[in-house]
């Protein structure tokens, strides 16, 4: 059986994208569960520093195409790269990252090597597969898991025939985890000329204003997330005032971005980030499926609302009954006056 | 030379409004209890090639939309918006198809109409959340595609610069003719055009919408050429039925399951101080916090 094979995003700071990361983790899972060995690609710029930062993660070969016109990313060029390195590996998986660079240059491979690709894939497993109506068995395929239909539905998607089995995966979804910092793997420098032809150039990048990313709310042991019941900007400042005090970060459900409440940065949920803290404190958030999808790994999750039919609270450790701008100062006060 | 633009268009069931009736017990899900709409993201990609074709000259703009005859509603509504024209990829055949299967029809559909210079679709349709159609159909057309597209800043006869929305900002790209623009929400809802327009299309209609009606609108469409909404099937696209439907579509649904929320035992607490210092203290001697 072949290889799987992980893309990875090169940041405007010439770091391999956290996503990225994440999946060369899921990576060496999944290579480890086939018996396979994990490759890697990284396709941009000045990356004479790139292997050291994934090898560890258990890459046994990667692939770098390095070369100034190869950042920042366009799709032509990052296309053809792929399309002809995987025509030469023929990977037997090959996952992307959900980000905008991930699922503008993920339909376009796949559709040039005419393999089946899902999107936005919440979980990924290998098991077997058999056709109901020929009986056809299937090993070790993908299992591709993801919700579908708005999140009403979640769906498990194969790839029987077709290869590489192809899936995207947001960020925060997976774990990242490196094996060792002294991995051994080898490095494979592509001749980028052989890859790219000039018309592949033919979108011209002519401005850009990109923003490193500043609010770390994946990494946060605690997050407080508003919904559009916190009801204001202002009464949102008390979120952040309780984040504050216990160490922890703001979320926000979408409804709250979409009242203006806070910034898009922090939305939770199919459609933002995915997290798992220790404690997650939901206030004044229904949650609708496509929030749950965001935070319901959490640890501990305390919900504060004043519908005691909220559906969030049925996933709650704790659910508080009562009015946000109320219940905060108090939390805020209680725990200034206990905790040594 | 005319300045062709083709918009693609799909009706979607509304899951953003799932009432409870939209599962069934079985945990599939209940299409006739959603409302069939006009992908969001669709009219947003309509009206950018509305605002292309308010800037060019003899610029046209071509409604495309696969799916069952039904949809044919949402090429009358892109009329009703300023479309000149629409066409549906329609036929039994196609059912069952993923994204690249679709995006297989679909560029069989565009060549049909090429010349063309601009092909606009939406970043996503709800009912699937992939956005895998644009690019992939940009790639069997072998054009380049700009996704996620916020505005057009220029255009004219050769080539359009436009802004992109990205996860952490923006970029401006320009590309040639003909290119492939995705259209991100982030970009300008499609305005209502004149009530003239309503008039104007109020009778489009395809040939098994007309074999439906009662009325005949025989010398109405004969007269009045526009009114005809094409119907295209597999032979009019002289498509290979191996790429199309289940046995061109890739990815297969192994299985299916309707989202539960797992009860667990929640505490249920009042606001009083007492009952939220009990809980602020559990979480301290806990670890949770502190
Ligand atoms: C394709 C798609 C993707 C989506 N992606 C996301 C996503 O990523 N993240 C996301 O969050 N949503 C997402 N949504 C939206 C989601 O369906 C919900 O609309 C949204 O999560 C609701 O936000 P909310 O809970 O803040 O607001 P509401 O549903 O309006 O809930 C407000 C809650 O606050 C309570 N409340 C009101 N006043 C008070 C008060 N004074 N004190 C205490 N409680 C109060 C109410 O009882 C209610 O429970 C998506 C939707 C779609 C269709
Ligand atoms: N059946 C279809 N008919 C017309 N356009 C479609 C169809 N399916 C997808 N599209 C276009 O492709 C975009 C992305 O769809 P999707 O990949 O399904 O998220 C949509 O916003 C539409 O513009």
């Amino acid at each position: 059986m072949n290889n799987v094979f992980v893309y990875c995003e090169i940041t405007e700071e010439g770091n391999v994208a956290e996503v990225s990361q994440e999946l060369l983790s899921k990576g060496r899972k999944l290579a480890n569960d086939l018996g396979v060995q994990l490759e890697a690609v990284a396709i941009g710029s000045k990356l004479s520093e790139i292997a050291q930062q994934i090898i560890p993660y258990g890459v046994d070969f990667l692939h770098i195409a390095d070369d100034e016109r190869l950042f920042p990313y366009a799709t032509l060029p990052h296309a053809a790269i792929l399309i002809k390195l995987f025509e030469e590996k023929k990977p037997e998986i090959a996952i992307v990252g959900a980000s905008s660079i991930g699922r503008d240059l993920a339909p376009r491979v796949a559709s040039a090597l005419r393999c089946g690709l899902t999107a936005d894939c919440t979980s990924l497993e290998i098991g077997d597969h058999t056709e109901p109506k020929t009986k056809q068995e299937y090993k070790n395929l993908l299992y591709q898991i993801r919700p579908a239909f708005g999140g009403n539905i979640i769906a498990t998607i194969i790839n029987p025939d077709t290869r590489p089995q192809m899936a995207t995966v947001r960020e925060g979804v997976m774990k990242k985890e490196i094996v060792s910092d002294a991995y051994k793997g080898i490095v494979n420098n592509l001749e980028v000329d052989s890859y790219v032809d000039e018309i592949h150039f033919i979108v011209k990048i002519i401005e850009r204003h990109i923003e490193a990313q500043k609010i770390n709310i994946k990494g946060a042991p605690i997050i407080v997330a508003g919904g559009y019941g916190v009801g204001s900007k202002e009464n949102f400042a008390l979120l952040h005032e309780l984040a504050d005090v216990l160490g922890g970060e703001v979320g926000a459900s979408r409804a709250a971005v979409d009242a203006g409440y806070t910034v898009h940065e922090r939305q939770i949920g199919q459609t933002g980030i995915t997290v798992r803290p220790k404690l997650y404190i939901a206030c004044g958030i229904s949650g609708a499926v496509q929030h749950r999808a965001g935070m319901d790994q959490s640890s501990q999750i305390i919900s504060i609302n004043n519908d005691p039919a909220a559906p969030i609270n049925q996933i709650a450790d704790y659910t508080v009954i009562g009015d946000v701008s109320e219940v905060i100062p108090k939390m805020i006060k209680y725990y200034k006056l206990n905790s040594k | 030379m005319s300045f062709r633009i083709v918009v693609l268009a799909k009706q979607v069931p509304d899951t953003r409004n799932v009432g409870k009736d939209a599962m069934k017990a079985d945990g599939t899900v209940n299409r006739a209890a959603l409302p069939a709409i006009f992908n969001p993201e669709d009219l947003h990609a309509l009206e950018m090639a509305l605002e292309v074709k308010d800037r060019i000259q003899d610029a046209e703009v071509i409604v495309l939309s696969m799916g069952p005859s039904r949809a044919a509603e949402i090429i009358r509504e892109a009329m009703y918006r300023g479309a000149d024209k629409g066409y549906l990829i329609t036929d039994r055949k196609f059912a069952g198809s993923d994204t690249l299967a679709t995006s297989y029809a679909i560029s069989l559909a565009v060549t049909k109409m090429a010349p063309f210079h601009m092909l606009f679709a939406g970043r996503q349709a709800i009912d699937g959340d992939t956005a895998q159609v644009g690019p992939q159909t940009a790639e069997k057309l072998n054009i380049p595609q700009i996704t996620y597209a916020e505005e057009v800043l220029a255009v004219d006869h050769d080539s359009v610069t436009i802004k992109r929305r990205l996860e952490r900002g923006i970029e401006i790209v320009k590309s040639p003719f003909p290119v492939c623009v995705t259209v991100h929400s982030s970009a300008p809802v499609c305005r209502p055009r004149h009530a003239k327009l309503l008039m104007k299309f109020k009778h489009a209609r395809t040939i098994t919408e007309l074999q439906e009606e009662t009325r005949d609108y025989t010398s109405l469409h004969n007269e009045r050429i526009y009114l005809k909404i094409a119907e295209w099937s597999v032979d009019d696209l002289q498509a290979n039925t191996e790429l199309l439907g289940l046995s061109g579509s890739p990815t297969k649904v192994k299985k299916i399951e309707n989202v539960v929320l797992q009860h667990k035992d929640s505490t249920v607490l009042s606001a009083s101080d007492h009952e939220i210092e009990m809980m602020m203290k559990a979480l301290i001697s806990s670890h949770v916090i502190g």
